[in-house]
């Protein structure tokens, strides 16, 4: 069994799951019936991709390993997304710049995926891709029309920005296990990413008259498993059926 | 007009709708025609809307991912139907926002089961397979219905609740077939979900007060006691297949009949609800209001940004 190649899908995975999770949470409390849609949508592709990535790795383990027991069954501190995604649905503002910043990288990653040695990663990101795409556009454009609207959608984004900032460093941080994919061809070497994501966001963030960030601390732990607060609470709830009532088929 | 005008315009009007042609936004109506399909509609509208709620609120606990995306999926649809429902109102000469403040300030009313609580997973499956069920019953004959904008938007929303409906019987299915645990969760919300399925397809027939023009304006095609009556008796045997046990004692088959004899429904906790005083309706309501209010800011600015943009195209346009 190739515990780096499982630990690389679920640095990937993990990610998908946590935003997923997060913007599940929104369903029915949009500010407008499109945007609630949409934002649901996201969603949806985002979980749809987890199961692709943790069949893959419930795969390469055998035995009593499921999609469900991966995405349900671990610790806190075997989760492996970034602290980006775990940040709470502070205010559509918030919502949008984390999607923002996620997708940007998110594009970049699967764009560099989808030439990955490994069949089926490539084969995920490929399908996955089109999908990000969308994503990319619907947060892109909302981040102009934040930025570019009223003088309060203005500072409420720019000080979404602002606070997020601190999180957007982990993305191009590198794990043990990612090094080792890395060398093997089937991993995506983040650290080369990181100058055309800023570029990329900083373009938009122009567009939207929106300050980039004179920020020079960042946050990091995710990767490592060492998360928010905010982690144990959303974990509380997504884990809650399996732990209350486990080993049964729903 | 004169009122020989409007009387001939009437009876060409009631003639189109008996040759079972469609009334198009643009054809003349009778005032009370719009009116009541304003009400019917939105209400229809807040229905799905509202309804997105009490199974939001299980996104998050889902217990599976398989079973998360589906719900997720579900609950989008409503949100679908939701907004094409409002699109179709709309043709009458009202707008979104008119019918949200309706909503908000209780003028317009929403199918009163979304008042009660999800309390177990298994509310999931009983929301698609009881609730979604009797909403079928209801909206099946609406495909035929006389206004050409809601009887083209619920042959989508028949579609789409039918596939919701067999889903939900398949959660409570494999629930019923589980632990002993999920046997109970699953009988408990059988249990609290049947009497409000019943009483969604309304009032008794004698104390319902719309029927009579909503039938000869095709917005009802069977009494809502004959609505009732075949949900019961579709989903009677479908309860007895998965060996669970409608919670109605006075429940028994009427050979002669040929379908159920039922008990009595509880009518002073079924006004209770319309009136607003269910278990939910407050918490419904603020999800609502607050959706909407802590939203303003983010339509204002999608407002301003258009609006800007359209000014540059005009610029360079000069």
């Amino acid at each position: 069994m190739n515990n780096n190649l499982i630990q690389y899908i679920y640095g990937i995975a993990d990610n998908s799951l946590i935003l997923g999770q997060r913007l599940g949470e929104l369903c029915g409390h949009g500010p407008s019936l499109e945007t609630d849609i949409a934002m649901t949508n996201i969603s949806l592709d985002l979980f749809g991709q987890v199961r692709s990535y943790f069949q893959y790795a419930a795969k390469l383990q055998g035995e009593d390993v499921t999609e469900d027991s991966i995405a349900f069954l671990r610790k806190e501190r075997e989760y492996k997304n970034v602290l980006l995604v775990e940040q709470p649905n502070k205010d559509f503002a918030y919502q949008i710049t984390r999607q923002f910043l996620f997708d940007i990288y998110h594009l970049l990653l699967l764009s560099e995926l989808q030439n990955s040695k490994d069949e089926t990663l490539a084969a995920i990101a490929k399908k996955s891709i089109k999908e990000v795409s969308y994503h990319t556009r619907f947060s892109s454009d909302w981040m102009k029309r934040l930025g570019d609207g009223t003088e309060e959608s203005h500072n409420k984004v720019q000080t979404a920005i602002n606070d997020l900032w601190e999180f957007t460093d982990e993305l191009f941080h590198t794990t043990d296990a990612d090094k080792v994919m890395i060398s093997e061809g089937i991993g995506v070497d983040v650290s080369l990413l990181k100058e055309l994501f800023y570029k990329k966001v900083n373009e938009i963030l122009e567009e939207a008259t929106l300050q980039t960030p004179d920020i020079k601390y960042f946050q990091k732990g995710g990767k490592q498993g060492i998360h928010s607060e905010h982690m144990g609470y959303l974990l509380a709830q997504m884990q809650y059926m399996q732990l209350a009532y486990p080993n049964m088929n729903w | 007009m004169s009122d020989r005008e409007v009387k001939n315009l009437e009876e060409m009007f009631d003639a189109k709708i008996a040759r079972d042609e469609k009334i198009e936004p643009k054809d003349w109506m009778p005032e009370k025609y719009r009116q009541t399909h304003i009400r019917q509609m939105s209400q229809h509208a807040h229905s799905e809307i509202v309804g997105m709620l009490p199974e939001g609120n299980w996104i998050s606990r889902a217990p599976s991912l398989k079973r998360k995306v589906a719900l997720l999926a579900k609950i989008q649809d409503e949100a679908g139907h939701g907004l094409y429902l409002y699109s179709a109102t709309e043709t009458l000469g009202i707008s979104r926002e008119e019918l949200y403040e309706q909503l908000h300030s209780g003028k317009a009313k929403y199918s009163s089961i979304f008042n009660y609580p999800t309390l177990t997973w298994a509310d999931m499956g009983a929301i698609g397979w009881l609730v979604d069920g009797a909403a079928i019953i209801n909206q099946v004959p609406l495909c035929s219905t006389s206004f050409g904008p809601y009887a083209r938007a619920m042959v989508r929303v028949c579609k789409e609740e039918s596939f919701h409906q067999r889903q939900g019987f398949q959660i409570i299915m494999t629930l019923a077939e589980g632990s002993q645990e999920q046997k109970e969760m699953a009988q408990d919300a059988l249990n609290r979900w049947w009497w409000p399925s019943l009483m969604m397809l309304g009032p008794l027939d004698a104390e319902s007060i719309h029927t009579e023009q909503s039938m000869k304006w095709k917005l009802k095609r069977k009494s809502n006691d004959d609505l009732r009556q075949q949900f019961i008796d579709q989903t009677v045997p479908q309860a007895e297949m998965i060996g669970l046990t409608i919670p109605d004692p006075d429940l028994k088959w009427n050979e002669e009949k040929q379908s159920y004899d039922f008990g009595e429904m509880n009518w002073d906790e079924f006004w209770q609800v319309v009136k607003g005083h269910g278990p939910c309706n407050k918490e419904r309501i603020s999800a609502r209001v607050n959706a909407w209010e802590n939203g303003k800011w983010v339509r204002d600015a999608a407002m301003a940004y258009a609006e800007k943009q359209e000014n540059k195209v005009v610029k360079q346009a000069i």
